[in-house]
């Protein structure tokens, strides 16, 4: 059992949750658990989870049930910001994939906004 | 067979003349016409060479018209007998029958004018030319060259205007209009004024003073002649080109029954687009069947006829407040009319479609049994040789039930006689048709120049307009063409002005891109 811290952290623009997965290895393959779909040389209008259907930033289509990324906390619907540090908002769909799942790397940190999150926060304001 | 005692009152019309037609006619004038008096309309007569109109309904005309109180003895059977007469009625048929002579003096006055003009106007250049050598042969100056070149052009000219004259204004006026035509007044005035300046010029200048320069005579010829073809030029253009480009669009809708048609129109006097209206209107209105309208004209019958109003405050003359109090009830009342009519509807179509399948599948028998014999089979058996009404005769007692029941249906059955049958059967196996052309005649009901002219209702109609039938159409006119039992209304509006823009499209701009949305999992 792998733990995972995550906290809501409060920015002046957005609001975004971190997220550390540890990877699972299955075989030779260290896998995540999760579906991505986005990327600058796709099509933003098809993306069921974009508010702004010119947004050409990676998003999580699915994820796995007792995946190491649903252990973490990542949701469907969470547009991923940055992995370990790399920033994801001006990437291709396949320069994502590499970034994700590089060899060397067993723990990946991903800086995610989401929805709901922002819902929240300003429920928390007016309250 | 059932369809020829049909058709035994009509033979007594065809030796009418037109005071009889005159007679007859006064009994079809609707009474509803004082109303129509305070209204600031003109109303003038369009009137196609006369004919009698058909009364189509059998069972109530057996009398000639000689009995004036008809209207309010005979039931009422069928559409057309609910009419009265009354005084207005006969002292309008008395300044009818005075206008329609004076419409004829006018026509006929009006062409012999013009042709005495128009011949006048032709001998006028020979006149110039010919009465210096009558006159004053000896003084004359010698005829040159150039002189006698311009007789072979004057002479040129004179023939193209007699043709062109000819092609133009000769042809058979197809109707009678009520006001006198615009431009072609004008022009003859036009013509008048300057072939008379010519003559004052001429008789002033040339025969007072004895010219003797007999070339310069012969130019002035030449140049009126000119004249007279840019004239000619003129009038093509008023009368047949200015018309030509659509300007309006005229909605024209029949009264009885609502079927509507538009058609294009240029710059036209209303009265030309009442004849260019009625012209279409034999050619793409279905025939006006009185018998379509019995059922909706029996259910009006019965919505009156549900209540009875009495008065009970003791003679009041309370007349508004007794028709508003009818009004609210017949509207609580529960009434079911209207699935009767969905019912009636439905079950005539059915009713309808059934026999139209028994008359095809008739039809289709009795045309497999004739044969069109080839040249060498006619010689050698000259027993059975059929000409096209022998055949037609021979095969058409084996379609004829179901073709008059199916007539009787859908009620064409007064439109075709037996003979009109036969003739369009010979006709038929005269030019290789099949059943289904056959047919197409009876199955959809034509336009009305497909019946014989005595099966058409109207040819005579009135324009009825609030505004000088002269003035052209605009946009918002409204007119009525009126005939014995219907009325077309006319609404005429203006093409709107188009603004057309272009835009330039590069063959090689047309250029495509893969938009994806791929989903991995990692």
């Amino acid at each position: 059992i792998k733990e995972c811290e995550s906290y809501t952290f409060f920015s002046s623009h957005f609001f975004q949750q971190r997220v550390e997965i540890h990877k699972l290895r299955q075989g030779e393959n260290l896998i995540l658990g999760f579906s991505i779909g986005g990327g600058i040389d796709q099509d933003p209008a098809q993306n069921p989870f974009s508010e702004d259907k010119t947004d050409k930033g990676i998003y999580v289509t699915r994820v796995t049930e007792g995946g190491p990324a649903e252990v973490a906390g990542l949701q469907v619907g969470d547009k991923i910001m940055q992995v370990n540090g790399w920033d994801m908002t001006m990437v291709t769909h396949d320069q994502a994939r590499k970034r994700l799942t590089k060899r060397n790397e067993e723990v990946v940190r991903l800086l995610v906004t989401r929805h709901s999150l922002q819902k929240a926060v300003q429920q928390s304001m007016m309250s | 067979m059932d369809t020829e005692s049909t058709y035994s009152g009509y033979s007594h019309y065809s030796g009418h003349s037109k005071k009889a037609h005159r007679q007859g006619s006064r009994d079809r004038h609707k009474s509803p016409r004082s109303k129509d008096g305070s209204r600031s309309e003109k109303s003038v007569t369009i009137q196609t060479p006369p004919a009698e109109p058909l009364l189509g309904n059998d069972t109530s005309r057996t009398e000639e018209g000689q009995d004036d109180n008809w209207g309010e003895t005979t039931t009422a059977i069928t559409g057309t007998s609910e009419h009265s007469i009354s005084q207005e009625d006969i002292a309008r048929i008395s300044k009818d029958l005075e206008d329609s002579v004076g419409l004829d003096c006018k026509r006929y006055l009006g062409l012999t004018v013009a042709a005495v003009l128009g011949l006048l106007v032709f001998l006028t250049p020979i006149a110039f030319i010919l009465l210096p050598q009558i006159l004053w042969r000896d003084e004359l100056e010698p005829c040159g060259t150039v002189c006698e070149g311009l007789f072979i052009s004057v002479a040129f000219k004179l023939l193209i205007l007699l043709i062109g004259t000819w092609a133009l204004f000769f042809r058979q006026p197809k109707a009678d209009i009520p006001r006198v035509f615009m431009f072609r007044a004008l022009l003859l005035v036009l013509i008048f004024l300057f072939v008379f300046s010519y003559w004052l010029f001429y008789g002033v200048r040339i025969l007072d003073s004895k010219d003797t320069n007999y070339q310069g005579i012969v130019q002035y010829a030449v140049s009126l002649v000119d004249a007279l073809l840019f004239i000619h030029y003129l009038a093509i253009v008023l009368l047949e080109l200015r018309q030509l480009q659509p300007m309006f669009t005229v909605k024209v809708v029949r009264s009885t029954d609502g079927e509507s048609r538009y058609y294009s129109l240029g710059h036209l006097s209303i009265q030309r687009a009442a004849l260019v209206v009625l012209e279409n209107y034999y050619r793409d209105f279905t025939v006006y069947n009185p018998s379509l309208l019995m059922a909706s004209k029996s259910r009006a019958a019965k919505h009156m006829a549900g209540l009875k109003v009495y008065n009970v405050d003791g003679p009041g003359n309370n007349a508004a407040g007794q028709s508003r109090a009818m009004i609210a009830a017949a509207a609580r009342r529960r009434d079911s009319s209207h699935n009767e009519l969905y019912y009636e509807e439905a079950d005539h179509d059915r009713r309808v479609k059934k026999r139209r399948a028994r008359l095809v599948v008739a039809v289709e028998e009795a045309f497999t049994h004739i044969k069109r014999l080839q040249a060498e089979e006619q010689q050698k058996a000259p027993g059975e040789v059929m000409d096209p009404r022998e055949a037609a005769q021979a095969i058409f007692p084996s379609m004829a039930r179901a073709l008059q029941k199916y007539l009787r249906t859908t009620r064409q059955q007064h439109y075709h006689s037996m003979e009109s049958i036969l003739q369009h059967l010979s006709f038929c196996i005269t030019n290789n048709m099949t059943p289904k052309a056959f047919l197409e005649r009876y199955i959809n009901p034509g336009p009305t120049l497909q019946y014989d002219r005595d099966r058409w209702f109207s040819k005579q109609w009135t324009l009825v307009s609030e505004e000088a039938v002269t003035s052209g159409l605009r946009d918002g006119v409204v007119f009525v063409l009126k005939c014995l039992d219907f009325s077309l209304v006319i609404n005429v509006k203006k093409i709107p002005f188009i603004k057309l823009s272009e835009e330039f499209i590069d063959p090689k701009s047309h250029k495509f891109a893969l938009r994806l949305q791929s989903e991995t999992s990692v």
